[in-house]
Protein backbone atom coordinates (compact mmCIF):
# COMPACT_ATOMS: atom_id res chain seq x y z
CA UNK A 1 0.00 0.00 0.00
CA UNK A 2 2.68 2.30 0.82
CA UNK A 3 4.93 1.50 -2.23
CA UNK A 4 1.53 1.82 -4.37
CA UNK A 5 1.30 5.63 -2.66
CA UNK A 6 4.50 6.64 -3.86
CA UNK A 7 4.63 5.13 -6.86
CA UNK A 8 5.04 7.61 -10.20
CA UNK A 9 5.51 10.37 -7.45
CA UNK A 10 8.59 12.92 -8.70
CA UNK A 11 11.85 11.72 -7.81
CA UNK A 12 12.84 14.92 -5.88
CA UNK A 13 11.02 14.94 -2.47
CA UNK A 14 11.85 14.07 1.04
CA UNK A 15 15.22 13.22 2.57
CA UNK A 16 13.57 9.76 4.37
CA UNK A 17 12.89 8.57 0.42
CA UNK A 18 16.03 9.83 -0.94
CA UNK A 19 17.29 7.30 2.02
CA UNK A 20 14.97 4.73 1.03
CA UNK A 21 16.27 4.58 -2.49
CA UNK A 22 19.77 4.77 -1.79
CA UNK A 23 19.09 1.86 0.63
CA UNK A 24 17.28 -0.06 -2.58
CA UNK A 25 20.10 0.83 -4.82
CA UNK A 26 22.23 -0.69 -2.70
CA UNK A 27 20.32 -3.31 -2.46
CA UNK A 28 20.01 -3.77 -6.17
CA UNK A 29 24.09 -3.54 -6.21
CA UNK A 30 24.67 -6.49 -3.95
CA UNK A 31 21.93 -8.31 -5.61
CA UNK A 32 23.57 -8.04 -8.71
CA UNK A 33 26.73 -9.04 -7.20
CA UNK A 34 25.02 -12.35 -6.21
CA UNK A 35 23.49 -13.19 -9.96
CA UNK A 36 27.00 -12.41 -11.96
CA UNK A 37 28.46 -15.04 -8.89
CA UNK A 38 25.28 -17.44 -9.60
CA UNK A 39 25.80 -17.15 -13.38
CA UNK A 40 29.58 -17.90 -13.48
CA UNK A 41 29.47 -21.17 -10.58
CA UNK A 42 26.82 -21.97 -13.07
CA UNK A 43 28.75 -21.62 -16.28
CA UNK A 44 28.11 -23.95 -18.71
CA UNK A 45 26.34 -26.00 -17.06
CA UNK A 46 23.36 -24.41 -15.58
CA UNK A 47 22.27 -21.11 -17.44
CA UNK A 48 21.10 -18.61 -14.41
CA UNK A 49 18.43 -15.63 -15.90
CA UNK A 50 19.75 -12.43 -15.09
CA UNK A 51 17.26 -10.66 -17.54
CA UNK A 52 14.97 -7.83 -15.68
CA UNK A 53 12.94 -6.17 -18.52
CA UNK A 54 13.86 -2.77 -18.78
CA UNK A 55 12.21 -0.17 -16.82
CA UNK A 56 12.28 2.38 -19.37
CA UNK A 57 13.89 2.52 -23.01
CA UNK A 58 16.35 5.41 -22.04
CA UNK A 59 18.16 6.04 -18.78
CA UNK A 60 16.23 8.18 -16.51
CA UNK A 61 16.03 8.10 -12.26
CA UNK A 62 13.95 5.88 -11.41
CA UNK A 63 11.48 6.40 -8.40
CA UNK A 64 10.84 4.44 -5.02
CA UNK A 65 8.23 1.82 -6.51
CA UNK A 66 10.22 1.55 -9.30
CA UNK A 67 13.29 0.49 -7.75
CA UNK A 68 11.53 -1.48 -5.13
CA UNK A 69 9.62 -3.66 -7.94
CA UNK A 70 13.33 -4.23 -9.93
CA UNK A 71 15.25 -5.10 -6.26
CA UNK A 72 11.73 -7.74 -5.78
CA UNK A 73 12.70 -9.07 -9.17
CA UNK A 74 16.42 -9.12 -8.78
CA UNK A 75 15.92 -11.05 -5.97
CA UNK A 76 13.36 -13.26 -7.52
CA UNK A 77 16.11 -14.23 -10.32
CA UNK A 78 18.75 -14.64 -7.38
CA UNK A 79 16.33 -17.49 -5.93
CA UNK A 80 15.32 -19.17 -8.84
CA UNK A 81 19.32 -19.16 -9.58
CA UNK A 82 20.39 -20.72 -6.58
CA UNK A 83 17.14 -23.40 -6.89
CA UNK A 84 18.50 -24.37 -9.99
CA UNK A 85 22.53 -24.65 -9.22
CA UNK A 86 20.73 -27.07 -5.80
CA UNK A 87 18.97 -29.08 -7.89
CA UNK A 88 21.60 -29.55 -10.23
CA UNK A 89 23.70 -30.42 -7.45
CA UNK A 90 21.28 -33.33 -6.09
CA UNK A 91 20.95 -34.75 -9.42
CA UNK A 92 24.85 -34.79 -9.71
CA UNK A 93 24.64 -36.40 -6.32
CA UNK A 94 21.94 -38.99 -7.61
CA UNK A 95 23.98 -39.94 -10.58
CA UNK A 96 27.24 -40.16 -8.60
CA UNK A 97 25.22 -42.40 -6.26
CA UNK A 98 24.38 -44.52 -9.29
CA UNK A 99 27.36 -44.35 -10.56
CA UNK A 100 29.18 -46.03 -7.31
CA UNK A 101 26.40 -48.14 -7.62
CA UNK A 102 26.84 -48.95 -11.05
CA UNK A 103 30.76 -50.04 -10.13
CA UNK A 104 30.39 -52.14 -7.46
CA UNK A 105 27.46 -54.14 -9.59
CA UNK A 106 27.99 -53.76 -13.52
CA UNK A 107 25.16 -56.78 -14.60
CA UNK A 108 22.26 -55.01 -11.96
CA UNK A 109 22.80 -52.29 -14.31
CA UNK A 110 23.16 -53.29 -17.86
CA UNK A 111 24.03 -51.02 -20.53
CA UNK A 112 23.64 -48.14 -18.22
CA UNK A 113 25.50 -45.20 -19.82
CA UNK A 114 26.66 -42.46 -17.25
CA UNK A 115 28.60 -39.14 -19.17
CA UNK A 116 31.03 -37.14 -16.90
CA UNK A 117 28.92 -33.59 -17.19
CA UNK A 118 25.79 -35.86 -15.39
CA UNK A 119 27.78 -36.29 -12.37
CA UNK A 120 29.05 -32.51 -12.41
CA UNK A 121 32.77 -33.74 -13.84
CA UNK A 122 34.79 -31.70 -16.90
CA UNK A 123 35.30 -33.49 -19.85
CA UNK A 124 33.67 -35.40 -22.22
CA UNK A 125 33.91 -39.22 -20.97
CA UNK A 126 31.79 -41.83 -19.20
CA UNK A 127 31.32 -44.81 -17.72
CA UNK A 128 29.17 -48.15 -19.92
CA UNK A 129 28.11 -50.90 -18.45
CA UNK A 130 28.58 -53.43 -21.71
CA UNK A 131 29.10 -57.25 -21.41
CA UNK A 132 32.75 -58.50 -22.03
CA UNK A 133 33.44 -60.36 -25.11
CA UNK A 134 30.05 -59.03 -26.63
CA UNK A 135 27.30 -61.57 -27.09
CA UNK A 136 29.12 -64.25 -24.82
CA UNK A 137 29.49 -61.97 -21.88
CA UNK A 138 25.79 -61.23 -22.17
CA UNK A 139 25.01 -65.07 -22.30
CA UNK A 140 27.60 -65.66 -19.05
CA UNK A 141 26.84 -62.54 -17.63
CA UNK A 142 30.13 -61.15 -17.70
CA UNK A 143 29.63 -57.23 -17.84
CA UNK A 144 32.30 -54.79 -16.69
CA UNK A 145 31.88 -50.92 -16.50
CA UNK A 146 33.60 -49.34 -19.04
CA UNK A 147 35.48 -45.98 -18.95
CA UNK A 148 35.44 -43.82 -22.31
CA UNK A 149 39.25 -42.10 -23.41
CA UNK A 150 36.91 -38.61 -23.44
CA UNK A 151 36.85 -35.75 -25.90
CA UNK A 152 37.53 -36.55 -29.20
CA UNK A 153 40.38 -35.58 -30.80
CA UNK A 154 40.74 -32.40 -32.88
CA UNK A 155 42.04 -34.81 -35.88
CA UNK A 156 39.11 -36.80 -36.03
CA UNK A 157 36.76 -34.34 -35.50
CA UNK A 158 38.14 -32.25 -38.59
CA UNK A 159 37.37 -36.15 -40.45
CA UNK A 160 33.87 -36.18 -39.23
CA UNK A 161 33.31 -32.03 -40.68
CA UNK A 162 35.15 -33.13 -43.94
CA UNK B 1 41.52 16.30 -18.02
CA UNK B 2 38.83 18.30 -17.61
CA UNK B 3 36.16 17.42 -14.89
CA UNK B 4 32.47 18.15 -16.04
CA UNK B 5 29.19 18.32 -13.72
CA UNK B 6 26.36 16.79 -12.41
CA UNK B 7 23.04 18.20 -12.01
CA UNK B 8 23.18 18.36 -8.59
CA UNK B 9 20.11 16.06 -7.57
CA UNK B 10 21.48 13.34 -10.00
CA UNK B 11 24.64 13.89 -7.82
CA UNK B 12 22.39 13.38 -4.59
CA UNK B 13 20.43 10.63 -5.95
CA UNK B 14 23.85 8.61 -7.56
CA UNK B 15 27.44 9.33 -5.78
CA UNK B 16 30.07 8.85 -7.69
CA UNK B 17 28.52 9.70 -11.08
CA UNK B 18 30.96 11.71 -13.41
CA UNK B 19 32.03 12.66 -16.62
CA UNK B 20 35.57 13.72 -17.80
CA UNK B 21 37.33 14.32 -21.12
CA UNK B 22 39.92 15.58 -22.76
CA UNK B 23 40.35 16.82 -26.38
CA UNK B 24 43.18 15.69 -28.52
CA UNK B 25 43.94 16.44 -32.33
CA UNK B 26 42.78 14.43 -34.85
CA UNK B 27 40.39 13.32 -37.12
CA UNK B 28 38.83 9.31 -37.91
CA UNK B 29 40.98 7.35 -40.09
CA UNK B 30 42.37 3.69 -40.15
CA UNK B 31 44.43 2.75 -37.35
CA UNK B 32 47.96 2.31 -38.22
CA UNK B 33 49.16 -0.88 -37.89
CA UNK B 34 50.90 -0.62 -34.13
CA UNK B 35 47.08 -0.17 -32.87
CA UNK B 36 45.72 -2.83 -35.15
CA UNK B 37 48.70 -5.27 -33.44
CA UNK B 38 47.59 -4.15 -30.33
CA UNK B 39 43.67 -5.10 -30.72
CA UNK B 40 45.45 -8.69 -32.15
CA UNK B 41 47.34 -8.54 -28.91
CA UNK B 42 44.20 -7.84 -26.37
CA UNK B 43 42.30 -10.59 -28.06
CA UNK B 44 44.40 -12.96 -27.54
CA UNK B 45 44.92 -11.86 -24.12
CA UNK B 46 40.59 -11.81 -23.63
CA UNK B 47 38.91 -15.54 -23.53
CA UNK B 48 35.66 -16.45 -22.92
CA UNK B 49 36.13 -17.48 -19.37
CA UNK B 50 37.16 -13.59 -18.96
CA UNK B 51 34.09 -12.76 -20.80
CA UNK B 52 32.29 -15.22 -17.83
CA UNK B 53 33.92 -13.57 -15.07
CA UNK B 54 33.48 -9.97 -16.36
CA UNK B 55 30.28 -9.09 -14.28
CA UNK B 56 32.22 -10.62 -10.96
CA UNK B 57 34.80 -7.84 -11.45
CA UNK B 58 34.34 -4.35 -10.08
CA UNK B 59 33.92 -1.66 -12.67
CA UNK B 60 32.25 -3.73 -15.11
CA UNK B 61 29.86 -4.30 -12.21
CA UNK B 62 29.44 -1.13 -11.55
CA UNK B 63 28.00 -0.25 -14.43
CA UNK B 64 26.00 -3.30 -14.66
CA UNK B 65 24.12 -1.79 -11.19
CA UNK B 66 24.09 1.59 -12.79
CA UNK B 67 22.42 0.08 -16.24
CA UNK B 68 19.62 -1.10 -13.53
CA UNK B 69 19.65 1.76 -11.44
CA UNK B 70 18.60 3.34 -14.46
CA UNK B 71 15.83 1.35 -15.35
CA UNK B 72 18.20 -0.45 -17.99
CA UNK B 73 18.07 -3.80 -18.47
CA UNK B 74 22.11 -4.20 -19.18
CA UNK B 75 21.49 -8.11 -21.02
CA UNK B 76 19.79 -5.97 -23.84
CA UNK B 77 21.32 -2.68 -23.70
CA UNK B 78 24.97 -3.73 -22.92
CA UNK B 79 27.24 -1.68 -20.78
CA UNK B 80 30.30 -0.37 -23.14
CA UNK B 81 32.73 -3.72 -21.84
CA UNK B 82 30.16 -6.47 -22.25
CA UNK B 83 29.32 -5.37 -25.84
CA UNK B 84 33.00 -5.48 -26.23
CA UNK B 85 33.38 -9.06 -24.71
CA UNK B 86 30.38 -10.08 -26.86
CA UNK B 87 32.02 -8.51 -30.04
CA UNK B 88 35.18 -10.46 -29.67
CA UNK B 89 33.55 -13.72 -28.56
CA UNK B 90 31.13 -12.90 -31.91
CA UNK B 91 33.85 -12.32 -34.35
CA UNK B 92 36.55 -14.14 -32.73
CA UNK B 93 38.67 -11.51 -31.85
CA UNK B 94 38.60 -7.63 -31.58
CA UNK B 95 37.76 -6.26 -35.04
CA UNK B 96 39.68 -2.86 -35.77
CA UNK B 97 37.16 0.05 -36.82
CA UNK B 98 39.22 2.61 -37.34
CA UNK B 99 40.06 5.50 -34.87
CA UNK B 100 39.08 6.82 -33.01
CA UNK B 101 36.80 3.75 -32.15
CA UNK B 102 39.84 1.36 -31.97
CA UNK B 103 41.18 3.77 -29.25
CA UNK B 104 38.26 3.65 -27.25
CA UNK B 105 37.60 -0.44 -27.63
CA UNK B 106 41.49 -0.91 -26.07
CA UNK B 107 41.12 1.55 -23.52
CA UNK B 108 37.67 0.22 -22.69
CA UNK B 109 38.85 -3.53 -22.20
CA UNK B 110 41.61 -2.45 -20.11
CA UNK B 111 40.26 -0.22 -17.93
CA UNK B 112 36.50 -1.34 -18.23
CA UNK B 113 35.78 2.29 -18.41
CA UNK B 114 32.83 3.61 -20.45
CA UNK B 115 34.13 6.03 -23.06
CA UNK B 116 32.49 8.03 -25.50
CA UNK B 117 33.74 10.60 -28.52
CA UNK B 118 32.59 13.64 -29.73
CA UNK B 119 33.88 16.14 -32.45
CA UNK B 120 35.19 18.58 -29.90
CA UNK B 121 34.69 22.03 -31.87
CA UNK B 122 31.15 20.91 -32.11
CA UNK B 123 30.36 21.36 -28.16
CA UNK B 124 29.90 24.52 -26.79
CA UNK B 125 31.67 25.26 -23.12
CA UNK B 126 32.04 22.04 -20.12
CA UNK B 127 30.58 18.67 -20.60
CA UNK B 128 27.57 17.79 -18.03
CA UNK B 129 25.08 14.99 -16.67
CA UNK B 130 21.66 16.12 -16.59
CA UNK B 131 18.41 14.84 -17.03
CA UNK B 132 16.51 16.00 -20.01
CA UNK B 133 14.08 19.48 -19.31
CA UNK B 134 10.50 19.42 -21.12
CA UNK B 135 10.72 20.08 -24.75
CA UNK B 136 14.47 18.99 -25.69
CA UNK B 137 15.12 16.56 -28.02
CA UNK B 138 18.49 15.04 -29.54
CA UNK B 139 19.11 16.03 -32.60
CA UNK B 140 18.79 13.78 -35.65
CA UNK B 141 15.92 12.27 -33.48
CA UNK B 142 12.27 12.82 -33.77
CA UNK B 143 10.75 13.61 -31.02
CA UNK B 144 10.95 14.95 -27.52
CA UNK B 145 13.17 13.08 -24.97
CA UNK B 146 10.87 11.71 -22.29
CA UNK B 147 11.31 13.80 -19.19
CA UNK B 148 14.09 12.69 -17.06
CA UNK B 149 15.95 11.03 -19.53
CA UNK B 150 19.55 11.17 -18.88
CA UNK B 151 21.85 12.99 -21.10
CA UNK B 152 25.55 14.27 -21.72
CA UNK B 153 24.60 17.81 -22.41
CA UNK B 154 27.51 20.70 -23.33
CA UNK B 155 26.19 24.24 -22.18
CA UNK B 156 23.61 24.41 -24.76
CA UNK B 157 21.27 21.32 -25.25
CA UNK B 158 21.89 17.48 -25.24
CA UNK B 159 24.73 16.26 -27.19
CA UNK B 160 24.14 12.46 -26.62
CA UNK B 161 21.81 9.96 -24.23
CA UNK B 162 23.78 9.24 -21.37
CA UNK B 163 25.04 5.18 -22.30
CA UNK B 164 22.79 5.73 -25.78
CA UNK B 165 22.71 7.53 -29.29
CA UNK B 166 24.98 10.26 -30.10
CA UNK B 167 23.43 13.41 -31.23
CA UNK B 168 23.32 13.72 -34.98
CA UNK B 169 26.45 16.09 -35.87
CA UNK B 170 28.12 15.82 -32.62
CA UNK B 171 29.46 12.01 -33.69
CA UNK B 172 33.25 12.08 -34.99
CA UNK B 173 33.06 12.37 -38.69
CA UNK B 174 35.11 12.85 -41.71
CA UNK B 175 35.54 16.49 -40.87
CA UNK B 176 36.23 16.27 -37.26
CA UNK B 177 39.35 18.21 -36.31
CA UNK B 178 39.54 17.65 -32.87
CA UNK B 179 37.88 14.86 -30.68
CA UNK B 180 36.89 15.20 -27.17
CA UNK B 181 36.43 11.70 -25.02
CA UNK B 182 34.37 11.60 -22.38
CA UNK B 183 34.70 8.81 -19.53
CA UNK B 184 31.53 8.23 -17.56
CA UNK B 185 31.99 7.46 -14.09
CA UNK B 186 29.68 5.25 -12.16
CA UNK B 187 29.27 4.61 -8.36
CA UNK B 188 32.10 2.51 -7.76
CA UNK B 189 34.90 3.09 -10.68
CA UNK B 190 37.50 4.79 -8.89
CA UNK B 191 38.98 8.06 -10.33
CA UNK B 192 42.43 6.74 -11.50
CA UNK B 193 40.15 4.30 -13.67
CA UNK B 194 38.96 6.79 -15.20
CA UNK B 195 42.31 8.67 -15.75
CA UNK B 196 44.12 5.50 -17.12
CA UNK B 197 41.20 4.86 -19.60
CA UNK B 198 41.51 8.69 -20.91
CA UNK B 199 45.16 8.51 -21.21
CA UNK B 200 45.42 5.13 -22.94
CA UNK B 201 43.35 7.08 -25.45
CA UNK B 202 45.06 10.00 -25.68
CA UNK B 203 48.83 7.92 -26.36
CA UNK B 204 46.91 5.34 -28.58
CA UNK B 205 45.63 8.46 -31.11
CA UNK B 206 48.59 10.30 -30.81
CA UNK B 207 50.88 7.29 -31.55
CA UNK B 208 48.31 6.31 -33.94
CA UNK B 209 48.51 9.68 -35.42
CA UNK B 210 44.83 10.36 -36.17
Amino acid sequence: MYVALLQHQPVIVGGDERLARAELRRQIGRLEHHLAALAAEGFPRVEIASGVPAVSREGRALDLGELEALRDALAARVEDGRAALRERVDEDARNRELLDRMLAAPAEHKWLRISRDAVGEPGCGHWHSRPRFGLLGMLMGWWRVRISSGCPLPGRLAAVER
Amino acid sequence: MTQGWVAPHLAAEFPGLGIAWIEVEGSPGRSPEPVRQRLRELSDRFYGSHAIHLRERPIPWAYRVFFRQIGLDPDRTRTPVEQLALDRLRDGGFVTNGLPADALAIATVETGVALRAFDADRLEGALSIRDSAPGESLPGRPGELPRGTLTIADERAPVGLLFGATGEGYGVEKATRRIAIAAVQVGAVPQIAVEEALWMVETTLESGGA
